[in-house]
C-alpha cells in the first residue's frame, strides 16, 4: 500500500447523475437553526403539506409497500398540486399515486412494486413514457445507508453491495481500493431529504414518536432530512412517552410536524392496530392496470375527497372496524 | 399413488426442501415465503426466516403479504429494521439467500430491472430492491425461477444483482465479500447447481416427468449436465396437506 497516498483513485463509478447535492455544513446550519424548544407542532395535513413542502423538493416516504405508509400525507401532497418533486424510490402504495398524478420527475430507485401482486402499472407508465427525466439505481441497503451516512453527518459509507453490477453502474456510487486493507467497496453518496413523510403509531404533541413492530428505515430517514412531516394513529400525553423512552424513535426535535391520522395507513395496514384492507387493495391493484380506470380511481379515492375526515368517513366505521386488530 | 398438483406447488415443496434446519435465511415475498412456511412445518422447524425490513425469526403462521408486513415478525425473535438485517448480512451472519427475477445467466447473475435499455425501457421492472445486496453478501443465494428461454438466456438485458459475474474469480475481483455466490436454482422443470470449477450453471435434478433434454431445450444458454441426473420427488400428501390448509387456504398461489 502506498503510504504517501494524497488521493484514492476512483477505480469504477456509476453514470447516474447526484440527484440531491451533499450540503453537510448546510445541514448543520439549518439542524442548528432548528428550534430545539418543546411547542405545539400538532396541525392538519393540509397545513403541513403547505407549509413546510415546495414544488421540486426532493422527498421521501417510509415504510414500503403497504406497511405503515403516510398514506394521508400522500393524498394531501397530491391535492396540493405540487409538483416536479424527486423522490426516494423505496416505498410503494405513495408513489403509485404520486406517479398517477405525475408528479415526480427525478428518482433514486431501489424497487417500486406490488409485491405478490406483481408490477406496479404507475410506475411502469411514469418511466416508459418519459415523463421521469433521471432515474439512478440503487439496492435497498445502498439507499438505507445513504440515508445513515446523512444521519451520522459523514459524506459517504462504504459498503460492499452493488460491486460488479449493472446496478452499481447507473447508481452514482464509486467504487475505491479502501486505504486501510485494500479491498474495492463501493463508497454511497450520503442522501439529505428535504421533507420526509413517516406514519407512526403515537407521537405527543411536541413530536415524539414510538413505532411499534418493525422499524424500517425510520430511524435514519427521520435523521437524514431537512424537514419531517409526521402523521399518528394516536396523539398521546407526553407523560405517556416518558413511560417507555426506549420506545422513541424519533425524538421531537428531529420534527417539524405533527399530524393526528388514524387509520393513516389505510388502505395498507398498520402493526398491532389494524390490517390491509385486501378487497380495497385488489380492487386498486385491477385499477392501476390501465390510466382510465386509475385516474376514476384519484378521482374518486384522493380528489374528491377534502381531507382524511372524509376517507375515513368514505370507507366507513363498519369496514375499519373490522380491519381493526381486537385485543387478545 | 401421488396426488395432483399445481406447478407452483410443485416448486414451492422443491424449495421448502432445500432450506435447512437451524440456519438463517433471507426471505423474499411471494414463492419463498410459502417455502419458508413449508419447511417450518417439515423439516427446518428451526429454520429462521430473515426480512430484510427488519423481521427476524418469525414463525411463519399465515403467509405474509409483503416483506414489511406483521406477519414477517409473528412470534419473532427480533424486529428492528434494514440497517440491522442488511448489516448482519454483510458482516456473514446469514447463510441462505433466496432470489427471483425476470432473466438469469450462466453464472446465476439476475435482472430484475429492466428489459430493453435502460434509458428507454421495453418494461420497467420493479428494480433490485434487496435483491442486490442478498446477491451479494449472503453465503449462499438460491434463485427461484420458471423455467423457459425468455427467462434462462445468454445474456441478460442489466445486471442487477451478482451471480457469479463473469466467471471464476470474477465475484472476488470485484470486491464481493470472498466464498459467497449462487448455490441452487430451483425451477418448475429441474433443480441445478454450478459446477466448481467453471462456476456455470449444471443441471442436478429433474422434476417428475421431466426428461434432462426438455430442461435443455428450455435454456437459452448451453447448460451443463452432471454426469448423473437424479430425480425429484413428487411433493408428499403431508407436503400438499400442510400446503392447502394451513398455509394457503386462500389459494393465491395453486
Amino acid at each position: 500500500m502506498n503510504q504517501n497516498l494524497k488521493n484514492i483513485p476512483i477505480i469504477e463509478e456509476g453514470e447516474g447523475p447526484l440527484i440531491q447535492p451533499i450540503d453537510l455544513d448546510g445541514f448543520r446550519e439549518h439542524n442548528r437553526k432548528k428550534s430545539k424548544a418543546l411547542i405545539d407542532k400538532t396541525m392538519s395535513e393540509k397545513e403541513a403539506i403547505d407549509k413546510f413542502v415546495k414544488s421540486g423538493d426532493y422527498i421521501g416516504f417510509e415504510l414500503y409497500g403497504t406497511v405503515r405508509c403516510p398514506m394521508t400525507l400522500a393524498r394531501e401532497l397530491v391535492r396540493s398540486g405540487k409538483r416536479n418533486f424527486r423522490i426516494v424510490g423505496q416505498g410503494v402504495h405513495e408513489l403509485d399515486l404520486l406517479f398517477a398524478a405525475d408528479m415526480v420527475r427525478e428518482i433514486d430507485f431501489t424497487y417500486i412494486g406490488l409485491e405478490v401482486y406483481g408490477i406496479s402499472a404507475n410506475m411502469r407508465r411514469a418511466v416508459e413514457s418519459g415523463s421521469i427525466t433521471k432515474l439512478v439505481e440503487w439496492s435497498n441497503a445502498a439507499l438505507t445507508w445513504r440515508f445513515k451516512a446523512a444521519s451520522m453527518g459523514i459524506p459517504f459509507i462504504p459498503t460492499r453491495s452493488m460491486l460488479g453490477t449493472d446496478t452499481l453502474k447507473k447508481s452514482a456510487a464509486k467504487v475505491v481500493e479502501c486505504p486501510f486493507t485494500g479491498q474495492k467497496v463501493a463508497l454511497l453518496p450520503a442522501l439529505i431529504v428535504d421533507v420526509a413523510f413517516i406514519h407512526v403509531n403515537r407521537a405527543d404533541k411536541h413530536g415524539n414518536c414510538q413505532i411499534d413492530g418493525i422499524s424500517g428505515f425510520a430511524f435514519e430517514m427521520a435523521r437524514a432530512c431537512k424537514t419531517l412531516i409526521i402523521s399518528a394513529e394516536k396523539i398521546v400525553d407526553t407523560k405517556e412517552i416518558r413511560e417507555h423512552p426506549d420506545k422513541t424513535i424519533i425524538p421531537y426535535y428531529l420534527v417539524d410536524a405533527v399530524v393526528h391520522a388514524p387509520y393513516g395507513s389505510w388502505p395498507g395496514e398498520m402493526s398491532g392496530m389494524y390490517e390491509r384492507d385486501e378487497p380495497h387493495y385488489k380492487s386498486f391493484v385491477e385499477k392501476q392496470k390501465k390510466k382510465d380506470t386509475m385516474d376514476a380511481y384519484m378521482k374518486e379515492w384522493v380528489y374528491d375527497l377534502p381531507d382524511h375526515k372524509a376517507l375515513v368517513d368514505k370507507v366507513g366505521k363498519n369496514k375499519l372496524e373490522e380491519l381493526t386488530i381486537k385485543e387478545a | 399413488m401421488e396426488q395432483k398438483y399445481s406447478p407452483s406447488e410443485l416448486l414451492i415443496c422443491l424449495a421448502s426442501r432445500v432450506m435447512e434446519d437451524g440456519t438463517t435465511a433471507f426471505i423474499g415475498t411471494g414463492i419463498p415465503m410459502l417455502a419458508a412456511s413449508l419447511a417450518q412445518k417439515m423439516q427446518a422447524p428451526n429454520l429462521v426466516p430473515i426480512f430484510e425490513f427488519g423481521g427476524t425469526g418469525a414463525i411463519l403462521e399465515k403467509l405474509p403479504l409483503a416483506v414489511g408486513d406483521m406477519r414477517t415478525y409473528n412470534k419473532g425473535i427480533a424486529a428492528s429494521g434494514i440497517c440491522d438485517i442488511m448489516e448482519t448480512s454483510q458482516r456473514g451472519f446469514v447463510e441462505f439467500g433466496f432470489l427471483g427475477g425476470a432473466q438469469i445467466d450462466c453464472y446465476g447473475n439476475l435482472n430484475s430491472t429492466v428489459i430493453g435499455d435502460h434509458k428507454n425501457p421495453k418494461v420497467r421492472l420493479p428494480g433490485s430492491g434487496g435483491g442486490n445486496d442478498v446477491g451479494s453478501s449472503c453465503w449462499r443465494t438460491i434463485a427461484i425461477m420458471i423455467h423457459d428461454k425468455r427467462r434462462f438466456v445468454e445474456k441478460i438485458d442489466f445486471l442487477t444483482t451478482p451471480g457469479f459475474l463473469t466467471g471464476p474469480g470474477a465475484r472476488e475481483e470485484a470486491g464481493l465479500p470472498k466464498d459467497t455466490g449462487p448455490y441452487r436454482v430451483v425451477t418448475n422443470l429441474c433443480i441445478m447447481g454450478y459446477d466448481d470449477e467453471s462456476k456455470k450453471m449444471k443441471l442436478l435434478s429433474v422434476n417428475p416427468g421431466v426428461t434432462v433434454e426438455q430442461v435443455i431445450e428450455n435454456t437459452g444458454f448451453e447448460l451443463l449436465v452432471a454426469d448423473e441426473v437424479a430425480n425429484n420427488s413428487h411433493p408428499t400428501e403431508e407436503e400438499l396437506r400442510i400446503l392447502r390448509e394451513e398455509i394457503d387456504p386462500d389459494g393465491l398461489y395453486r
